[in-house]
């Protein structure tokens, strides 16, 4: 007697019966014995030369798989809808939106020194490069022109940011791929960077550093030496990945000539960063159109030849090696002076100040009560962010508050060469392809 | 700052101050902070970007868009009806080393502006969050769904009649002594 002829039995949604039987098991004095008999594991569902001959006798028959949002290799909450051909990936769409919290919309009702805060928040890997590139247009729309050290704190911050943001990288490449003691080694020489960063602008996260008109204080006492041990304590350690890694036949093989993609696929994909350069195109906005100081310091721009994982491990490898190199340039030539510019009305007063002058005490009140007005306008300006270009797009309606900002966040656009990537390549692939791209979902969310 | 156009570079110079207004392909152009923003119609606005593709404007870095609903602008070069929205195209050329700005009025009765998807298939993302935060369609994209929002949401949170909402906090009243 089946479940369905039971005359007992009311759970109509038990009678759904598939060709395996029934989905569900009944409760069990409902349930038949043979039914009890399968739960039990004592009565195979279908003997193999049933199921053999229930083989899709077409091969195109494929199915879909989600993979993520809480996939590990995900990077949080990307999820990947996959169609498979056995183990081959045919399309992929990406979906995400799992992390939108409207940041756009919140920085319309934030005054702009409260904007920094806010924009922090978005590439959470990175955010010194959020606060710089909302800070310049701020700055384009007032017309400020920043002094010297000011220009040179903020490079020196990026460039430390770069190097903890391309040490989480190859700390979850590692990972992804299997390599648990590169991660662990990522993950300590992004904690001393980290550490470093909060010595300066006090947070490992989220700084809220730069701010408009130049950074919030000045480099704390004793920076060039600790910032000289992190940075001699580096090389080596790389020595060490590519012993590990690079070297390594296991790390050659799960990267080479996966995921490849070319330079026109990724200039129409609007594809930046490492993923673009992995290509062989020398593009690096630092190089191309220098902001800060970037045209008095000499580095190199990394490039790829094959557009592959390997390329693009490699190059953030060694583009650590180019903020190495620009950092010590800043310890040796960072510039005395102002770090930021003394306009009362868009940067505080020093706190000394507030204390003997009465203007002072009342340009702090009026910025940090209800900020600065910006004139009419609108203004667009990017930086090179570990993930390529990072633009912020302000609209300003000359009010206290931006009428509109927009974040052109490179992992967003990024995220679309996953389908081209991961098609043909198998799902173990997949993992290595997403790690490759280094999305954060906090800017591809926004 | 005298206006004269011999000491006033092109750059400093509001647009209207311009002595001869530029055009890039028949559509208005001004200069803003050193970019070039250009201020094409939607029905001419794939050609154009399909024209400047092929001199060396590339790459098509952003596709955003700006509700001024309540914001009457006064930047717009002669002959440019003002509508609510404007979508915001950013486009990059290598060699120049230089971004180009294509701003395209929407009216807010028929918002709909042609896809860029034949040109820059990279805009297919970006166009589906303009649609998603705007409610601007986009003619020919593959697929104009919701992205960052839930697929039943309603509503575009970006327009400036989108209220912000509010949590309600709670209050204890004073202790009574």
């Amino acid at each position: 007697m089946t479940i369905a002829e039971n005359p007992t039995n009311h759970h109509h949604d038990l009678e759904r019966l598939t060709s395996e039987g029934a989905q569900e098991m009944a409760p069990r004095p409902l349930a038949g014995g043979v039914e009890v008999l399968r739960e039990l594991g004592c009565v195979l569902r279908m003997s193999e030369s049933e199921a053999e001959a229930l083989e899709a006798p077409d091969d195109a028959e494929t199915s879909i798989i989600n993979m993520g949002p809480q996939h590990p290799s995900t990077h949080g909450v990307l999820r990947l809808m996959l169609e498979l051909d056995g183990e081959i990936v045919l399309r992929t769409k990406p979906v995400i939106g799992y992390l939108h919290t409207g940041m756009e919309k919140t920085g319309e009702d934030l005054t702009y020194v409260q904007g920094g805060t806010n924009v922090t928040r978005m590439d959470y890997a990175s955010p010194i490069f959020n606060e710089s590139a909302f800070c310049l247009a701020v700055e384009q729309l007032l017309g400020l022109e920043l002094p010297p050290r000011a220009q040179w704190i903020r490079m020196l911050l990026n460039e430390l940011n770069r190097l903890t943001s391309h040490f989480l990288f190859l700390a979850t490449n590692g990972m992804d791929l299997g390599s648990t003691s590169m991660m662990i080694y990522g993950w300590r020489e992004r904690e001393e960077g980290l550490r470093l960063l909060e010595m300066i602008t006090g947070l490992r996260m989220n700084h809220n550093f730069i701010r408009v008109g130049g950074t919030a204080a000045d480099l704390p006492d004793g920076w060039q030496e600790r910032l000289a041990a992190y940075l001699e304590s580096i090389p080596g350690r790389l020595e060490e990945y590519e012993a590990l890694m690079t070297d390594q036949p296991i790390w050659r093989e799960r990267l080479q000539g996966v995921g490849a993609i070319d330079t026109d696929e990724a200039v129409a994909l609007g594809a930046t960063g490492p993923i673009l350069r992995s290509t062989g195109y020398a593009w690096d906005l630092r190089r191309a159109t220098p902001y800060f100081a970037y045209d008095q310091v000499d580095f190199d721009v990394i490039v790829g030849s094959y557009g592959d994982c390997f390329d693009r491990y490699a190059i953030r490898l060694n583009e650590i090696r180019e903020s190495v190199k620009i950092l010590w340039q800043c310890i040796e030539h960072l510039p005395a002076g102002d770090y930021r510019l003394q306009d009362r009305k868009v940067t505080p007063p020093p706190r000394r100040r507030i204390d003997e002058s009465m203007e002072a005490l009342i340009h702090h009140f009026k910025i940090y009560t209800e900020g600065f007005k910006v004139p009419e306008g609108e203004a667009y300006a990017a930086v090179e962010s570990p993930r390529g270009e990072l633009g912020c797009y302000l609209v300003s309606d000359g009010s206290g508050t931006p009428y509109r900002l927009h974040m052109r966040g490179p992992s967003f656009v990024n995220l679309q060469v996953l389908p081209h990537m991961l098609r043909g390549g198998t799902v173990a692939d997949a993992v290595a392809i997403i790690s490759s791209v280094d999305p954060i979902m906090g800017e591809v969310d926004r | 700052m005298s206006d004269t156009p011999d000491d006033v570079t092109a750059d400093q110079v509001a647009p209207d101050a311009t002595p001869e207004p530029e055009v890039l392909h028949g559509v208005p152009v001004t200069r803003r902070f050193g970019q070039r923003v250009a201020f094409p119609a939607a029905d001419q606005l794939v050609e154009l970007v399909r024209t400047l593709r092929d001199e060396g404007w590339l790459m098509c870095l952003d596709v955003t868009a700006v509700d001024y609903l309540t914001h009457p602008r006064a930047d717009l070069p002669e002959g440019i009806e003002a509508e609510r929205f404007e979508v915001v195209v950013t486009l990059i050329s290598h060699a120049e080393r230089e971004r180009l700005r294509l701003r395209v009025q929407v009216p807010e009765a028929d918002p709909v502006v042609p896809s860029l998807f034949e040109v820059h298939p990279g805009t297919e993302a970006m166009e589906r969050e303009v649609y998603d935060l705007f409610g601007i369609r986009f003619d020919g994209h593959p697929d104009l769904t919701r992205i960052l929002l839930p697929e039943d949401w309603v509503g575009h949170p970006l327009r400036k009649d989108y209220g912000i909402g509010s949590i309600p906090v709670q209050f204890k009243a004073p202790s009574e002594r």
